[in-house]
């Protein structure tokens, strides 16, 4: 499904050369819930970067459902972005002043869905994201944080897309709606299948995956199952 | 490759539907409402401005314009010079003052030079003029029946001074429609009343309509009568104040002025045209004159409108920067979940265009309105002209245009995770 195969990636400034990622190499299977960890700076964004092909390797190969995405050029990616990941962002990122149901359907306008499609979809998403219907035809900017944060798990899954990349999802919420959007991603994942990859760097949020890959200073240290699926 | 075949592949393929591109600009300009509402502010204040100020400038210049016609058209003015003491050398009593244009002289022109429609001698005087129960001062004209034809005065009530009148030595006056307010009443018919001027009766025959203008020298403040008449009864001297002379044509003007000159210093038995007694002027070198004063004044509009139209043009490109600038983060989400740069930079186009369309068909009708009103309140003939529309409009939708989509199509290029992180 998802195959890093040495990715490398090399950030110049001037004359100094960062390499934030050395020979990262894994593989995802379709329907794994997995948590990419590790603390700042070691390279876990970057690596995320380029799993949701907002960015390209400098070298190396990294194979989204058999095909090669490492190579393509960034309108190219855009179409890989469209129809293929769902992202869901630690600032949410939701369209100011617009209603739930509207940044739902963003993605959809892009992935061209023909028009009377497009409500339909949006609100089995928001059913799927668990945010109720009372809400829907709010703006954005009058929801609360959890609220906000399962717009845009809404607005990741209404694509059906491969994968769904979540960057720190809970950084800007609570422990306790926290946890109800991690439960939200679990959900999904066991009840519909969805392939789901939780980029964070606390270790209790990466808990709720079934298996964590732990990076270090550009390097894949740990990947093994989680305690919760090890107990299971 | 055929071109269209390409074109339609590029917009199936690469581009959002135009109702999906039409109905994201629109829900744009609706999420942002006080920043669109600002943007289109600025556009109608600048467009308004401008088409409002050239509105006023140009009406400015043809009302002057009109006005100089109302003299009447292709007009020569023959008035009298400064009087001399004998020798030339003696002391002068200023232009106008000489007694040297007589009936005779304008008879004379009409009979001999060539290139000449109508005469028109005058003699003028103020008197004071009273009816019945109230009276007043003013300028007595007498005149023969071509005045109206060539002075460009239509007849309101009644009749004016006919061929008769003039050879009767008829004591029958025209009034002039404020004459007429300031003696009868406001709207009055005085046909058939008498008018006491300077002791003398005369029976009023008509009323011209009125010409506008104010002050010294308008038309609606006189008394027209038949010249013999003046003579005789009001001035008692033979000398006439001007003649007027209309010649065929535009063109026979300055002909007919050298063909007066001659004759008139012929029949003077002056041989020195520098020290001739009489003056002619020539309308077209008035018009010309006016038209000089009134180009630098549509100049000077000119000016102040394109000063507002930069001042106005640098305040939409000020706001389709920042409108563009503090979006980069959604910039940076739409590219993030799949949106193309084109789909980036014709979004922004489009509500580039929506808003300097909206901010100039508003800024057309505030431009109007205040040209309406300026006309309405402040007395000032107005013209909206196609050309200042044409201008405001294409300078203000073209700098916001290019304002609007050029940093959108720079940001439309960013790597989306840097765009997503933009402060």
């Amino acid at each position: 499904m998802i195959e890093c195969i040495k990715i490398n990636k090399v950030y110049a400034s001037g004359d100094a050369e960062t390499r934030v990622l050395k020979d990262v190499s894994f593989k995802i299977e379709k329907g794994e819930f997995v948590a990419i960890t590790g603390p700042s700076g070691s390279g876990k964004s970057t690596l995320m970067h380029i799993i949701g092909a907002l960015d390209s390797p400098t070298d190396g190969k990294y194979l989204l459902e058999g095909q090669d995405v490492s190579e393509l050029s960034d309108e190219d990616l855009a179409d890989i972005r469209k129809n293929k990941i769902g992202f869901v962002f630690q600032s949410f990122n939701l369209l100011p002043r617009s209603t739930v149901i509207r940044n739902v359907i963003l993605p959809l306008v892009y992935a061209e869905i023909p028009a009377e499609k497009r409500e339909s979809l949006a609100k089995t998403a928001l059913l799927s994201a668990g945010l109720e219907e009372g809400r829907w035809n709010h703006l954005t900017n009058q929801l609360s944080g959890g609220q906000m944060q399962r717009v845009a798990i809404a607005r990741a899954l209404v694509n059906n897309p491969s994968i769904i990349l979540a960057d720190e999802p809970t950084g800007n919420l609570d422990t306790k709606t926290g946890e109800i959007v991690l439960k939200t991603f679990r959900d999904l994942n066991k009840k519909e299948g969805h392939t789901i990859i939780l980029i964070t760097h606390e270790k209790d949020v990466a808990a709720y995956a079934d298996r964590i890959i732990f990076v270090r200073d550009g390097v894949v240290v740990e990947d093994k199952r989680s305690q919760r699926e090890v107990k299971k | 490759m055929n071109f269209t075949y390409y074109f339609i592949i590029v917009f199936e393929s690469e581009i959002m539907l135009f109702s999906d591109l039409y109905q994201e600009t629109f829900f744009a300009i609706k999420a942002n409402k006080g920043r669109s509402g600002l943007t289109i502010l600025g556009i109608v204040i600048g467009i308004g401005s401008v088409i409002a100020m050239v509105a006023i400038g140009q009406g400015a210049q043809k009302s002057v314009e009109a006005s100089i016609e109302s003299i009447g058209s292709n007009l020569l003015i023959i008035m009298p010079g400064s009087q001399r003491g004998l020798g030339g050398g003696g002391v002068s009593a200023g232009r106008g003052s000489a007694q040297s244009l007589t009936l005779e002289d304008a008879e004379a022109i009409k009979k001999e030079t060539a290139l000449i429609k109508a005469v028109e001698p005058e003699l003028t005087g103020r008197y004071q003029v009273a009816v019945k129960g109230s009276n007043t001062n003013t300028q007595v004209v007498g005149t023969v029946a071509e005045y109206p034809e060539v002075r460009s005065v239509e007849i309101d009530l009644g009749n004016f001074l006919t061929e008769q009148d003039i050879k009767g030595l008829s004591k029958v006056a025209v009034l002039g429609p404020t004459t007429r307010d300031d003696l009868f009443g406001e709207g009055a018919d005085p046909v058939g009343q008498t008018v006491r001027i300077n002791q003398v009766d005369f029976r009023v025959i008509g009323v011209t309509k009125s010409k506008g203008g104010s002050g010294f020298g308008s038309q609606d403040d006189m008394i027209f009568v038949p010249l013999a008449t003046a003579k005789a009864y009001l001035s008692g001297s033979s000398y006439l104040s001007t003649i007027y002379v209309q010649a065929e044509n535009q063109e026979s003007l300055t002909a007919a002025q050298s063909g007066i000159t001659e004759l008139l210093l012929a029949r003077h038995k002056i041989s020195d045209p520098a020290s001739a007694d009489f003056q002619i002027l020539n309308q077209a070198d008035i018009v010309a004159t006016a038209s000089s004063v009134t180009g630098t004044f549509t100049m000077l509009l000119a000016a102040i409108a394109g000063i507002s139209l930069i001042v106005g043009g640098i305040g939409i490109m000020n706001m389709m920067l920042t409108n563009v600038t503090e979006r980069t983060r959604e910039i940076g989400l739409r590219k993030a979940i799949g949106a193309k740069r084109n789909d980036i930079s014709n979004q922004f186009l489009g509500e580039a265009i929506m808003l300097t369309f909206i901010g100039g068909g508003l800024g057309i009708v505030l431009g109007w309105l205040i040209s309406a009103a300026v006309s309405k309140f402040a007395n000032i003939a107005t013209t909206v002209s196609p050309s200042s529309i044409f201008l405001a409009f294409g300078v203000s939708a073209g700098i916001g245009i290019i304002f609007g989509y050029y940093p959108a199509r720079r940001a439309s290029k960013l790597n989306p995770i840097e765009a997503l992180r933009y402060e």
